[in-house]
């Protein structure tokens, strides 16, 4: 009797895991407590390519576009780092558009959660050219100095 | 003592015209193996601004400045300004590293008194030692004639300020803050004027030249050295002009006039 008690309690308690485990996996959400970045949105309807591929392969375009750009001068193409940031842009508070110093910036937000660091900024304006209040144009990563 | 003892800095071995027709008989060669190179060759247009959209730069153009000194103002510094402006250049009260891509040389000669004073900036050499020199390929010539740092390769090791005779480059020792979107620059990396080679590509003319003929007495004339008809060809062939240190060997695409 002692033995079937317990191994009927053994069985509820494994049951019990398996439901909530499933729950856990159908709930991955970021209400759910699980960080997710918060990626903004671009302009227009659709990027140069589909997301699943830009995901994977957008450095590898923008390292051949840069090749193309600095040594033959082909300008204007879709594969620009200038085009990603201008559609890509993400406005701050003061209606001014971030740079990588703020972890809104669209490329950071993505980099910071899959902890990928890239050199782009350290010479790339992180945003369009920008008029500041001051008459100033901002443009890189005018955070680089505090950091 | 020979002549080529009297020029240390003459390179010996090289000879301009050898390499040449070294590259004009590996040209020949080319089109003997391949006669469709050539047929491409003919059918582009020599202008930039009729550069197919998404095609390269090609060596049917050079691009070259030529500055009448006479008509370059002493006090006059606004080709400074411009291009510091254009290239969002800031300096850091420290004259000695401060970048530099154009600068204005005063010259004068002690026995007659007179002065002159010149811009200098990248001479966008047809045989630039800054290339020579590099060992990662950074420094590197394009098509058209524009001598540039590919900031991507650049180590920052600054042999190619060693070797430019005309102390045209700078390296950048700060971070940088605020650079403009067309004018990438970064700390660890030479830079050096580009030419204004993002205005170049869409057609327009630097920033130097723009700014002298709007402010300045419109002494910098920019065009296509190769093209006959162009207004500095044109210049070039009916007045003497002169490069610095033409006895280099280096065959610069900036000239002066008047000098």
């Amino acid at each position: 009797m002692t033995m079937r008690r317990a191994s009927s309690g053994m069985l509820a308690v494994v049951l019990l895991c398996m439901a909530v485990a499933a729950y856990a996996t159908e709930n991955v959400t970021a209400e759910s407590g699980v960080p997710m970045p918060l990626i903004a949105m671009g302009q227009g309807d659709s990027c140069v390519a589909d997301t699943d591929f830009m995901r994977r392969n957008h450095m590898n375009m923008l390292k051949h576009q840069r090749d193309e750009t600095t040594q033959k001068g082909v300008r204007g193409e879709p594969y620009s780092l200038k085009e990603c940031i201008s559609c890509h842009v993400v406005n701050g508070p003061d209606a001014i558009p971030v740079t990588t110093a703020s972890p809104q910036h669209f490329c950071r937000s993505c980099h910071d959660y899959a902890a990928v660091s890239i050199d782009c900024f350290q010479c790339h304006a992180s945003r369009p050219d920008t008029e500041l209040s001051d008459g100033s144009h901002g443009g890189a990563f005018a955070g680089a100095a505090k950091q | 003592m020979s002549r080529k003892t009297k020029n240390p800095t003459a390179t010996p071995g090289f000879d301009p015209v050898r390499r040449k027709f070294l590259s004009a008989m590996a040209a020949a060669a080319g089109v003997t193996l391949a006669p469709g190179v050539m047929l491409y060759g003919i059918t582009r247009s020599s202008s930039a601004a009729a550069r197919v959209p998404g095609s390269g730069v090609t060596s049917d153009v050079r691009w070259g400045m030529l500055i009448d000194l006479n008509r370059c103002d002493n006090g006059c510094d606004d080709c400074v300004s411009a291009c510091s402006k254009e290239n969002g250049l800031q300096g850091h009260g420290r004259k000695a590293t401060d970048a530099q891509w154009i600068r204005k040389v005063d010259i004068s000669n002690p026995e007659t008194g007179a002065s002159q004073s010149l811009p200098v900036m990248c001479q966008h050499c047809a045989e630039p030692p800054c290339v020579d020199v590099c060992p990662t390929g950074a420094s590197f010539k394009r098509a058209d004639g524009i001598v540039l740092v590919d900031k991507h390769i650049c180590i920052g090791c600054r042999y190619c300020m060693m070797a430019c005779p005309y102390k045209a480059r700078s390296f950048v020792h700060e971070v940088l803050e605020d650079q403009k979107p067309h004018a990438p620059r970064g700390k660890g990396t030479v830079e050096s004027c580009t030419l204004c080679v993002h205005r170049v590509d869409a057609g327009g003319q630097p920033a130097c030249v723009e700014a002298c003929s709007d402010t300045g007495g419109g002494a910098m004339l920019f065009g296509d050295l190769k093209d006959p008809d162009s207004e500095i060809s044109q210049r070039v062939a009916k007045f003497a002009t002169q490069q610095i240190r033409a006895d280099l060997g280096l065959n610069p695409g900036v000239r002066y006039r008047n000098l």
